[in-house]
């Protein structure tokens, strides 16, 4: 759906991107230190989660990329970007694909693509750092992941029902 | 195509990260503290020091690009309390004492791994 006007889709592509530049700003402004680098809330993978529903692949893994481009160039810098791009197209295609392939609802998608996400970063860790100790944080990892995935797919779920109304209503 | 939030699926993979990722973080904390154990500092993948556990002291680490880490062990523990690295992550991690727990500066490639004794010496390092 959501593909026949290009105007449409330039539309919601921007609303998207915008959506997840805003919840990356807020989650900045929420610090999370639970001793374990790396634990997040993610809300802004509720946006890529909810593009997966709402447009076709490609436009989902556009998303997925400019708001990893733009918000670590904004919020982080190129090295924290290096980290969020290996996290988030692990956790991109995890999710793609089970959004598509699986029976699994919104819930059990996102919490995939969480846990994805933690272990994405943790391999690009173990590149750069050249070191495996950086598994031991892996059990933390896949708890914060699955918790911040069930959040988010709770969350995600929601959002794209009300979308797929509000633009469903709009096109006619 | 799944409209639904979640269901019987869901809730069973949920089940099962929670007790994995449970079950491996019950098993790291039931360990004991690494007695007689060394904090191997590592900067960019090279081992350049090993202080022991059981002796008090100060360290300032030069890691890679001119940052640096102040590693402090005190009372069997290993903590990073000052660094130059923007983000400070290493500094809010809390000390490590068990074998294998590690702090890590990803800005400096520095690694603080704890080791169990003498017989973990040197490994990973190529």
């Amino acid at each position: 759906m959501a593909s026949r006007k290009p105007a449409r889709k330039a539309a919601l592509y921007g609303l998207l991107t915008a959506l997840a530049f805003i919840f990356a700003y807020v989650e900045s402004l929420i610090p999370l230190n639970l001793g374990v680098p790396g634990v997040k809330l993610g809300l802004a993978n509720l946006v890529v989660l909810a593009a997966l529903y709402l447009l076709d692949l490609k436009g989902a893994f556009t998303v997925a990329v400019v708001r990893i481009v733009l918000t670590g160039l904004t919020f982080g810098g190129l090295f924290s970007m290096l980290y969020s791009l290996a996290g988030g197209l692990l956790s991109f295609a995890v999710m793609a694909l089970l959004s598509r392939k699986s029976r699994l609802g919104t819930v059990g998608v996102s919490l995939c693509g969480g846990v994805a996400h933690n272990a994405g970063q943790l391999l690009v860790a173990m590149a750069v750092l050249e070191t495996g100790t950086v598994w031991y944080y892996l059990p933390v990892l896949i708890l914060s992941g699955t918790a911040a995935g069930v959040a988010v797919g709770l969350l995600g779920g929601i959002a794209v029902e009300r979308l797929r109304r509000a633009f469903a209503h709009f096109s006619g | 195509m799944g409209k639904k939030l979640f269901g019987r699926r869901d809730l069973i993979l949920l089940a099962v990260f929670l007790l994995i990722g449970g079950a491996a973080l019950l098993f790291q904390l039931a360990r004991p503290a690494a007695a007689g154990g060394v904090a191997e500092v590592s900067v960019d993948g090279e081992l350049v020091a090993a202080l022991p556990l059981s002796e008090d002291g100060e360290m300032v680490i030069e890691g890679y690009g001119g940052g640096e880490n102040t590693l402090v062990i005190r009372d069997g523990e290993a903590d990073i309390v000052a660094a130059t690295c923007p983000d400070g992550v290493c500094v809010r991690h809390r000390p490590v004492s068990r074998e294998g727990e590690s702090i890590i500066c990803l800005p400096n490639r520095v690694v603080v791994t704890i080791r169990g004794g003498k017989e973990a010496a040197v490994d990973g390092v190529a």
